[in-house]
């Protein structure tokens, strides 16, 4: 790179800079490099004889436009559209978007509402004096996730092939969470109840990165679009209890009693639209608010790690067992799931490029006492099903387990290569976003097999 | 002539691999290098390189590393790794396989 002593030259290239840096796709780093460039061109265009002004003409259009430069950096960089939009909107054509997806979002979202109280005309009522009955914990992903997937659809778009391959897959679904005739209390009804929305999510992920599944950048995008819909529906769900606190107050102070239309209506429908306006907010949000995911995942990675390694410390120095029950089984899978989960996020967040830092060994350090925690879990679990046999829940609980504990030794072994360097951080992103399918192809054996071989029990 | 967009975005990958797999280097030389050897038939927009090569790094393809140039300021230095070669042993390949093709058939229309 070279600096030329000619000063309106070096305001030209300036300015030019000024330019590029404006574009969010383009970091600082890049920057730099497409400026040394530009020096160089420079400087071989001047040698061959060109004034300083002709060069810089000709050094620019070389260079190309900075809006197909900075939609290309977009395209091999796609964390960094997730922040910030650059795929150069258009003015006009952005408002009337936006307006009509409002309508859509709307529309979907009541229409959500709708088929939550659809089965109340069938005999499911919803009664504020009873139990919700268990018909609506299983089909609970059903009501909502076939209006989110129409959305995704209407708002990027799907082939004829994919959205039939869908349709089937939603309706496969409803007949086989409904086809059953499960025993009262029965745990397999359970299990098809937790199961079935994790089958499912994948088809819904499947509509968000347009059916373009193995394309590049596609399937982190959705990893992040889940974790802040979570957080946004959270947020949702917090706004909804102060409405129903209020509500019950108000009216009672009058001496009605609201609960049929809050356990009947506003709860149901409520959480059933929120789901679709939660997924609008994170998708029309993603540019105003700074992801909250990754921001979680820094603060609870360190205190994880504290958790597991003082329960490791703990449990060597007591030398007392893990007292399995049901509860237990069910606690350790998640706390997996929550490893897994913060190891995603914190990878979600990262600079692929960015060299290996101490946030990194964290990482690995929370990863390889999660593997340990578990690994003395497995044992008291397998020593308890080789006494007691196997059910159903031990089984599902089992089954998971495996998956997480490989899941998470592969990824400790890659995060280990690559902190010591031998590996690149895109080896662990695609292991982990390779691995997705495969927790839902768990998730759907369970609906589909497990009621059967254990008896509707 | 000029080549197609199309097979300019297609040829990159390789092109960049083969001319990395020659020796480390950096943006402006590799634009160069491609001029050089294309005879000026393949029109890169210089800048179109590097979101390229930000695409092989990340696919672990080259490693790149700053450090200084000969004129003082920093400048990024990209070398292909073991996958990378082993990437452009695969291309190559391809490449034959295609070229051989349509050299069978343009010698048929030659001939006929």
């Amino acid at each position: 790179m070279t600096t030329f002593a000619d000063q309106p030259l070096e305001e030209q290239i300036a300015q030019w800079r000024t330019y590029l840096r404006r574009r969010q796709a383009v970091h600082g780093p890049d920057v730099e490099e497409l400026e040394g460039h530009l020096r160089d061109q420079l400087a071989a265009l001047i040698d061959a004889g060109l004034s300083a002004d002709e060069a810089f003409l000709v050094a620019v259009k070389r260079m190309g436009s900075l809006d197909a430069l900075s939609r290309e950096f977009a395209h091999a960089h796609s964390e960094r559209l997730w922040k910030q939009l650059v795929m150069a909107p258009d003015a006009d054509a952005s408002a009337n978007t936006a307006r009509a997806e409002i309508l859509v979002v709307l529309s979907l979202a009541v229409a959500a509402a709708l088929t939550v109280k659809a089965p109340a005309l069938f005999g499911h009522p919803i009664s504020p004096d009873e139990e919700l009955p268990l018909f609506y914990a299983r089909n609970a992903s059903l009501f909502v996730f076939p209006l989110l997937t129409v959305y995704f659809m209407w708002k990027r778009g799907s082939d004829v092939v994919s959205r039939v391959w869908l349709a089937l897959l939603f309706a496969a679904a409803a007949v086989f969470a409904n086809i059953f005739s499960f025993r009262t209390g029965s745990d397999t009804e359970r299990l098809t109840a937790l199961h079935l929305p994790i089958a499912l999510w994948l088809a819904v992920g499947f509509a968000y990165v347009r059916g373009r599944w193995f394309a590049d950048g596609g399937r982190m995008n959705f990893v992040r679009f889940s974790g802040e819909l979570a957080i946004y529906y959270v947020l949702i769900a917090l706004g909804g209890g102060i409405l129903t606190a209020f509500t019950f107050m108000m009216f009672a102070a009058i001496g009605i009693n609201p609960g049929w239309f809050v356990a009947g209506w506003l709860i149901p429908c409520g959480a059933a639209g929120a789901v679709i306006i939660g997924s609008w907010l994170v998708e029309a949000k993603q540019s105003v608010i700074e992801n909250m995911a990754p921001v979680l995942t820094r603060l609870f990675t360190p205190l994880f790690t504290l958790l597991l390694l003082v329960f490791l410390a703990t449990m060597a120095w007591t030398g007392s067992p893990i007292n399995v029950k049901r509860q237990v089984l069910i606690g350790f899978d998640l706390l997996l799931a929550v490893v897994v989960g913060l190891a995603l996020y914190a990878a979600s967040a990262r600079d692929p490029e960015a060299p290996p830092d101490f946030f990194d060994g964290l990482q690995l350090l929370l990863v390889v006492s999660a593997l340990m925690v578990d690994g003395v879990a497995l044992a008291a679990i397998a020593a308890r099903i080789s006494e007691f046999g196997f059910t159903a829940n031990r089984v599902a609980a089992l089954g998971e387990n495996l998956i997480l504990l490989v899941s998470l030794a592969r990824t400790a072994w890659l995060y280990a290569r690559f902190v010591r360097n031998r590996s690149t951080f895109a080896a662990l992103e695609r292991w982990q976003i390779g691995y997705l399918p495969v927790y839902s192809a768990w998730a759907a054996l369970v609906v589909v097999i497990f009621p059967p071989v254990f008896g509707y029990r | 002539m000029d080549v197609s967009k199309d097979l300019v975005a297609a040829s990159a990958t390789p092109l960049v691999l083969g001319i990395l797999a020659e020796g480390d280097s950096y943006g402006y030389a590799i634009i160069k290098r491609v001029a050089e050897l294309s005879g000026g038939h393949l029109q890169w927009t210089d800048g179109m390189l590097y979101p390229v090569l930000h695409r092989l790094e990340r696919l672990g393809y080259v490693a790149a590393k700053w450090s200084a140039s000969e004129n003082g300021r920093r400048r990024k230095y990209y070398r292909i790794t073991k996958e990378g070669r082993a990437q452009l042993a695969a291309q190559r390949q391809q490449w034959k396989a295609v070229d051989g093709t349509l050299r069978g058939i343009w010698m048929q229309a030659c001939t006929v």
